[in-house]
C-alpha cells in the first residue's frame, strides 16, 4: 500500500484519485493549521479534553510531524469540569510535551470579577477569562473546535473569524470565505478565531476518532453513575451542586455525548461501551448533540448568537 | 423510512463515502429555504428536537403546517425579516454521500455571497419559480456559476404545483435556461421540475409528473461525479510551511508542507521551484504520517526534495515538464466583495495560494452587468457586488494559472493593506468559457473576450 488515501471504489468515475470524506476533511483541517502557522505570530489551541479539541490536537500533531506542534494550549476551566476529563487533559499535555495555559473561572469569582449565576451554570462565565487571557498573553490566532453543524448561529461562522479588541463577533461584518484563501490579516489587538473542524459533523468526528484509534476520556463511554434528573437531563452532582428537593438521585447506565460544565452537561442513557457502539448509537440518534445534552443552548433561540457576539467560543 | 437496523447496516458504507460541496442560489421568493429544508427533512437529516422547534414557531405564527424554511434561517435579523442575509453552511449525509451545502442568498445586493458559495462548489442549484420562468436574477445566478467555473449546474424549476404540473411550462423554462447557460460555457446542466412545498422530486419522485423520467434533486446530488478535474491538471504544490525539527531524532529533516492544489505528485519526479526557477527531484512524500509514492489533490502532504535548496512559504513546486510561467502583470475578472470601492491606482495586497504580495490596480477596463452580460468600459472604480475586469501589477512574480485551468491556482484575493478587508475575489484570465459578452460601445483596449 503506497497511497495513504483511503480509496473509494464504488464508481469508476471517482477512481483512482478519489478521497474518502474523512481524508478530505482531514486534509482541509491540516491545511488550516499550516496556514495559521505560516501567517500568525502567536497561535493557541483551545483544549478542554473534550472530543472536538482532542481531534483538533491530533490533527495539529499530524500537520507538523515529525516536528512538534508550534502552538501552546489554553483551557478555560470553569471549576466544574469532570475530574476524568481534567486528568485526561493533563496526561495528554504531558505526553506530547506541550505547554498549557489555564484561565480559571473560579479565580475570577474569588476576585469578585465574576458573579455566580443563580442556576449554578458557569458556561456563560467563560467569556471574560477567555478574552482577557487572549489579551494578556497576546494570542493573535485562537483555534476552537466549533463545528458549523452544531447550531444555527454557528452555521454562519467562518473558518477564519475576525474578532475586534473586545473579542466581539459581528455576523454582518464577516469576511467572505473564498476558495481556500483564508484572509487572516488583523490590526494589533485584534485576533482571529480559527475553526479547523468547521465542516465536520458529530458523526465525522467519531468516525475519525475510530479510524485513527484516538484515546478519549472514559466518560464518553457507557458506565454506571449516580445521576439525578433536571430539565430532562441526567446530571452528576459535584462541587457545583447537586440534587435539590424533589430531585432524586439514582444509579443508571449512561454516557456523555459532550463534556463541558458539569452543571449543564447532561448524560444520555446508553450501553455503548465501545467506539463502534457509540458510532452506531449516534447514527440512529434522533436528537442532536446539543439539543439533547446542553442546557445552555436551550436558553433561547438567540442565546448562542448573542453569546458569540460577546466573544464566546 | 429506513429502520435503525438498516442505518446501522449502512454505517460500514458511511465510513468510505465521498464528499460533495454544492451551493444553492435562488431569488427571494423562489422558496429556496423551503427546498433546503425539504432536502434536509426528507433525507432524514433533521432531528427530532430541531423539528419540534420548527413546529413550535410555526404554530406560534399561526401557520397550519411546519414551515421548513425555519430549519435554515439562523440569525435574529433573518427571522425578523424572513430573508437570508449571509452564506450559511449545512451538513447532511445519505448512505451514498456526505454533503456540504453553501446556502447563499439570492437578492441582487448579495452577488458576493453567491460568488463565495460557488467558489468551493462542485455543483450549483439554481432555483426558479415555474410561474415566472427565467428572470434577470436567474440569468445572474447562471452567470456567477459560469464565472466561477462550477462544473455542474442544476436548474430546479420550483412551484410546479402552482402551474398544474404542466410539462410544457417546465420544458420551456429548461430550454431557455440551458441555452443561456451553455452559451456561457457551463459544462453540465440538469433541469428538474420540483415542488419544494409539496415534496415533488426533491427527495422522493413526484406522483404528479409522470412525464418526467429523470432523477430527483437528491438522487442527482448522490450520483453526480465529484469533480476530479483537479487531478487531470498539471501538478501544483504551494508551500505553506517548512518543517525542520532539528531534533536529535531528525537532525537533517527538511519537509515542505502544503496541500496539493491540482494534479498528482510522484516520488522521483523532476520539479521546478517558482519563482526562483531552481530544480530538484522529489525524494519522498509524507502523507500525514505515512510515506507514499504518489499523492494527489486535494491531499495535505509534506514533500522532501533531493537537493537542499532555499524554499519558503509562498513558493510553488511544480513538475519541470509542466511548470507555469511567472508574471507580474495580472489580467483578471474580479467580483468586488467589500463596502469600500476599488479604484484605479489603489495599492493593495494580492493573496495567491500561500503567497501574499504588494500590488497596484493599474486599470479597470470594464464593468460587467450580469443581467445581460453587457460591458461598461472604464468605470473608474468597482463597488460592492460589481463584477469587472482588472489589470494588476504585482511587486513580485507570481506563478499564476488561468482560472479556467485551475480554480485553486488561478484564484486570488485583493486585500486592503490598511485594515485587512478582503476587497475582491479574483479569477485570472478570461471571464467565461465562451464569447458571450457584448460590448456596450466599441472597446478601444481590444480585449479579446
Amino acid at each position: 500500500m503506497t497511497t495513504a488515501a483511503h480509496l473509494h471504489a464504488d464508481s469508476g468515475s471517482d477512481a483512482p484519485y478519489a478521497l474518502s470524506h474523512l481524508d478530505a476533511l482531514e486534509s482541509e483541517a491540516v491545511h488550516i493549521f499550516r496556514e495559521v502557522a505560516g501567517e500568525f505570530e502567536k497561535p493557541v489551541v483551545l483544549f478542554s479534553g473534550g472530543k472536538d479539541s482532542i481531534v483538533m490536537l491530533h490533527l495539529a500533531l499530524k500537520a507538523f510531524a515529525p516536528a512538534p506542534v508550534p502552538f501552546t494550549l489554553l483551557h478555560v476551566d470553569t471549576g466544574h469540569n469532570f475530574p476524568e476529563v481534567l486528568e485526561y487533559r493533563d496526561r495528554t499535555v504531558e505526553r506530547h510535551g506541550l505547554r498549557l495555559h489555564v484561565a480559571s473561572v473560579q479565580d475570577y469569582i474569588d476576585a469578585g470579577k465574576l458573579r455566580e449565576r443563580p442556576d449554578g451554570t458557569r458556561n456563560p462565565l467563560q467569556t471574560l477569562p477567555l478574552t482577557e487571557a487572549i489579551q494578556r498573553l497576546k494570542f493573535d490566532a485562537v483555534f476552537g473546535g466549533g463545528r458549523r453543524d452544531e447550531e444555527k448561529a454557528r452555521a454562519k461562522e467562518r473558518v477564519f473569524s475576525l474578532r475586534d479588541e473586545f473579542s466581539q463577533w459581528d455576523p454582518r461584518r464577516q469576511r467572505p470565505e473564498l476558495w481556500q484563501l483564508y484572509n487572516g490579516r488583523h490590526a494589533p489587538g485584534e485576533h482571529v478565531r480559527v475553526f479547523p473542524l468547521s465542516n465536520w459533523t458529530e458523526l465525522d468526528v467519531w468516525q475519525y476518532i475510530a479510524r485513527e484509534g484516538i484515546e478519549l476520556p472514559e466518560i464518553y463511554f457507557a458506565h454506571e453513575r449516580e445521576v439525578f434528573s433536571r430539565n430532562g437531563m441526567w446530571l452528576t452532582a459535584g462541587a457545583w451542586g447537586g440534587a435539590k428537593e424533589g430531585e432524586t438521585t439514582e444509579t443508571r447506565l449512561i454516557r456523555y455525548r459532550t463534556v463541558g460544565d458539569m452543571s449543564c452537561t447532561g448524560a444520555v442513557d446508553s450501553d455503548a461501551a465501545t467506539l463502534d457502539a457509540v458510532i452506531a448509537e449516534i447514527a440512529v440518534s434522533r436528537l442532536t448533540e446539543r439539543g439533547a445534552t446542553r442546557a445552555d443552548d436551550k436558553m433561547s433561540e438567540a442565546a448562542m448568537e448573542d453569546r458569540k457576539r460577546e466573544g464566546y467560543f | 423510512m429506513t429502520s435503525p437496523t438498516d442505518q446501522v447496516a449502512q454505517l460500514a458504507d458511511l465510513a468510505a463515502t465521498t464528499l460533495l460541496r454544492f451551493a444553492t442560489a435562488g431569488s427571494v421568493d423562489d422558496g429556496k429555504s423551503t427546498l433546503v429544508g425539504r432536502l434536509l427533512h426528507d433525507s432524514k437529516s433533521v432531528l427530532t428536537d430541531q423539528m419540534e422547534a420548527v413546529e413550535a414557531v410555526s404554530a406560534q405564527r399561526g401557520q397550519d403546517a411546519p414551515d421548513l424554511a425555519l430549519l435554515t434561517d439562523g440569525l435574529r435579523a433573518e427571522r425578523e425579516q424572513g430573508i437570508t442575509i449571509d452564506v450559511a453552511y449545512r451538513y447532511f449525509a445519505t448512505a451514498r454521500r456526505r454533503f456540504i451545502l453553501a446556502d447563499t442568498p439570492g437578492h441582487v445586493q448579495y452577488t458576493r455571497n453567491m460568488v463565495t458559495g460557488a467558489s468551493t462548489a462542485d455543483l450549483a442549484v439554481v432555483l426558479v419559480d415555474a410561474r415566472n420562468g427565467v428572470i434577470e436574477q436567474t440569468r445572474r445566478h447562471a452567470a456567477v456559476a459560469a464565472l466561477l467555473r462550477v462544473p455542474h449546474v442544476v436548474l430546479a424549476v420550483n412551484k410546479m404545483d402552482l402551474v398544474d404540473y404542466r410539462e410544457s411550462v417546465f420544458a420551456a423554462i429548461a430550454e431557455e435556461f440551458t441555452a443561456y447557460a451553455s452559451d456561457l460555457g457551463v459544462p453540465e446542466i440538469t433541469a428538474i421540475p420540483i415542488s419544494a412545498l409539496a415534496g415533488d422530486n426533491v427527495v422522493d419522485a413526484s406522483a404528479h409528473m409522470d412525464w418526467y423520467g429523470g432523477p430527483t434533486v437528491l438522487e442527482h446530488l448522490e450520483t453526480v461525479p465529484v469533480s476530479h478535474d483537479l487531478t487531470a491538471c498539471p501538478a501544483r504544490f504551494p508551500v505553506q510551511y517548512v518543517i525542520r525539527p532539528q531534533s536529535a531524532e531528525h537532525p537533517d529533516y527538511r519537509g515542505y508542507a502544503g496541500q496539493i492544489a491540482s494534479g498528482v505528485l510522484r516520488v522521483g519526479e523532476a520539479v521546478t521551484v517558482l519563482p526562483s526557477g531552481r530544480t530538484s527531484t522529489i525524494e519522498g512524500i509524507d502523507a500525514l504520517g505515512e510515506s507514499v509514492d504518489i499523492a494527489w489533490a486535494p491531499q495535505s502532504v509534506t514533500v522532501r526534495l533531493k537537493d537542499d535548496i532555499d524554499i519558503s512559504r509562498g513558493d510553488l513546486i511544480a513538475p519541470s515538464a509542466s511548470a507555469p510561467a511567472t508574471t507580474q502583470d495580472v489580467e483578471a475578472t474580479v467580483c468586488h466583495v467589500a463596502d469600500q470601492p476599488l479604484a484605479v491606482g489603489a495599492r493593495v495586497l494580492l493573496k495567491h495560494t500561500t503567497r501574499t504580495v504588494k500590488a497596484i490596480v493599474k486599470e479597470i477596463p470594464s464593468r460587467l452587468t450580469l443581467d445581460d452580460l453587457s460591458q461598461h468600459p472604464d468605470p473608474g472604480q468597482l463597488v460592492a457586488n460589481d463584477i469587472g475586469r482588472v489589470v494588476v501589477r504585482t511587486a513580485e512574480p507570481l506563478a499564476l494559472d488561468a482560472y479556467a485551468d485551475s480554480r485553486r491556482t488561478g484564484s486570488f484575493l485583493l486585500i486592503d493593506p490598511a485594515d485587512g478587508t478582503t476587497l475582491a475575489a479574483g479569477m485570472a484570465g478570461e471571464s467565461f468559457a465562451s464569447q458571450a459578452e457584448t460590448t456596450v460601445q466599441a472597446d478601444e483596449e481590444g480585449w479579446d473576450f
